[in-house]
């Protein structure tokens, strides 16, 4: 790894290194490195781009790395990458992808990642988006994430987009079985010219079943931010969605939330809140001494840390 | 030393403080005055929040009338707000540290919340959202002006709310204070008990300095005032 592509993979996960137990890095288009561990398997497909990463029963406090990163300008790709979660395991996923583009040809990545726990597995799955490059190519980044909870399931998604990405439409689909729960927390800050649209698509189909899904967003400049939601509530169940956005220059954000109740005893919550930065915030931090464009910057910094 | 020369602020068509003079070199001074009589745009004039239609404000000698709300804050002035502001995200911690002009440690944060009767562990890494009352905010804002420790510090009815805690945990807090920055403490207020503990007490009225000077010459005239308003309201007698 070269200097940039060392970079671009400490600001998706973290790393300043090859990891140790599992993990897979893809770099420029193709598959790097990659390593098992003895609880966890990562198989490269035979059909399509991308891997199978097999966790065993009752696996429990490991971690899997699956950074990918982009150094070239030009490339475009497309990634399937398949989890399957063994009964009553326990463990921490950090996927994340950085695109550094210095030419002037767009740079794409789209990832699918289909996750499938089975009962009572608990997965913490951690996703950054990163872009950087003095040249005029597009870095444009599609993650798609699709949730298939078993009964007693847990997991929880944080999903980070914080400047540098172009364009970015971002799917994440859950279905959801008895006693299971899928919680997700974005953060996305677009500036520039730069369009972000994300959308939640939840299925409560089991008894008992919940979700939670949050976005806090900043669109700065002239960029612009879509955000729906759509949450079905087939049996007893909890589901609430949030949107809770500031907008700043001339952005522009639009929530767009649909909450299905399909059966008697679901219960189903929507929040959306967008707006500008309140002056009175402004006042106060600049009574503690800070300048107005600081106390933005803490404001901001607070409210997607 | 504060010197407000000639202080008139108009909005609307409306004079709020009307030719308003005082100096402030005490360690204490109370203002007080009926509601509507310009007692918190006073604060806000003095703090750089709203600007004067004419006058002059002089800090220490300097005048600082253009001066912005961050240039006075750094020049010494602080304003603990009568309705505290929340923040989506900032931490307890985060503004006590913002108010102090440096990352503190939480035991550093510690000390300034339990001045103010918070239990410091259960707070520290609160957010300032809508999950604190609003007699916590208002104690939280106590302790960011504590924090910040300045020559000048303005309190907008820090009474409000501190039910469950005491007035002499309050005065405490003041006193600590001043000893601390041998600065003068300006507090906005209704209530006799912080009345007297001033050192000097400012009256307004409709905009105009009715009455000024110390406790033993002024409160006896507010509490009779006070006490034939209650009479008229009762309407008997």
């Amino acid at each position: 790894m070269d200097a940039i592509q060392k970079t671009l993979l400490q600001q998706v996960s973290d790393l300043h290194e090859v990891p140790k137990g599992a993990y897979s890095i893809r770099i420029n288009g193709r598959l790097d490195s990659k390593g098992s561990s003895e609880n966890i398997e990562i198989v490269t497909k035979d059909n399509l781009p991308g891997i199978d990463i097999y966790v065993k029963p009752g696996t429990k406090n490991e971690s899997v790395h699956i950074p990918v990163i982009i150094a070239q300008t030009g490339i475009k790709e497309l990634v399937y990458n398949d989890f399957h979660i063994g009964e009553d395991s326990d463990i921490v996923i950090v996927a994340g992808c950085g695109i550094h583009n210095s030419g002037d040809q767009t740079s794409e990545h789209s990832g699918i990642h289909r996750f499938f726990l089975e009962k009572n597995a608990r997965v913490k799955y951690v996703e950054k988006h990163y872009g950087e490059g003095e040249g005029t190519g597009e870095r444009i980044m599609n993650p798609t994430t699709e949730v298939t909870l078993g009964e007693g399931a847990y997991l929880e998604m944080e999903t980070t987009q914080i400047r540098g990405i172009d364009n970015t439409i971002r799917v994440t689909k859950g279905t959801v079985g008895k006693d299971a729960s899928f919680i997700v927390r974005e953060k996305i800050l677009t500036h520039g010219k730069q369009f972000a649209e994300t959308g939640f698509d939840v299925k409560l189909e089991g008894e008992n079943s919940s979700t939670h899904v949050v976005s806090r967003s900043v669109a700065q400049d002239e960029s612009r931010q879509l955000f729906r939601s759509h949450i079905d509530g087939d049996n007893l169940c909890e589901g609430r969605s949030e949107c809770d956005a500031i907008i700043m220059d001339s952005a522009v954000v639009s929530a767009i939330p649909e909450i299905n109740a399909n059966h008697p005893d679901a219960s189903l919550v929507h929040e959306a809140a967008i707006g500008r930065i309140a002056g009175e915030q402004l006042i106060k931090l600049m009574t503690l001494g800070l300048t107005q464009k600081e106390a933005e910057e803490q404001i901001i910094n607070g409210f997607l840390k | 030393m504060l010197e407000l020369q000639n202080i008139t602020y108009q909005a609307d068509g409306k004079t709020i403080l009307d030719d308003v003079s005082l100096t402030i070199d005490e360690r204490f001074v109370a203002i007080t005055g009926p509601n509507g009589s310009g007692k918190s745009t006073l604060a806000k004039i003095v703090t750089g929040i709203l600007p004067p239609t004419s006058g002059r404000i002089l800090l220490d000698g300097q005048d600082i009338t253009e001066l912005s709300i961050t240039e006075r804050a750094q020049a010494g002035v602080t304003f603990a707000f009568q309705q505290p502001v929340r923040f989506k995200g900032l931490t307890v911690l985060d503004l006590i540290s913002l108010a102090a002009g440096k990352k503190l440690s939480a035991a550093a944060a510690c000390d300034y919340l339990s001045d103010v009767g918070l239990c410091a562990r259960d707070y520290v890494n609160r957010e300032l959202n809508a999950s604190l009352s609003g007699g916590e905010l208002k104690r939280i804002e106590i302790a960011m002006a504590n924090a910040r420790g300045t020559k000048l510090t303005i309190f907008d009815e820090p009474e409000a709310g501190i039910d469950l805690w005491s007035f002499q945990s309050l005065i405490r807090v003041f006193e600590n204070m001043h000893e601390r920055t041998n600065g003068s403490i300006v507090i906005i207020s209704h209530q006799e008990r912080i009345l007297d503990i001033a050192d000097k007490i400012v009256l307004l009225k409709a905009g105009k300095i009715d009455a000024i000077g110390t406790k033993e010459e002024i409160l006896p005239a507010i509490l009779a005032s006070s006490a034939s308003c209650h009479k008229m309201e009762g309407g008997k007698d």
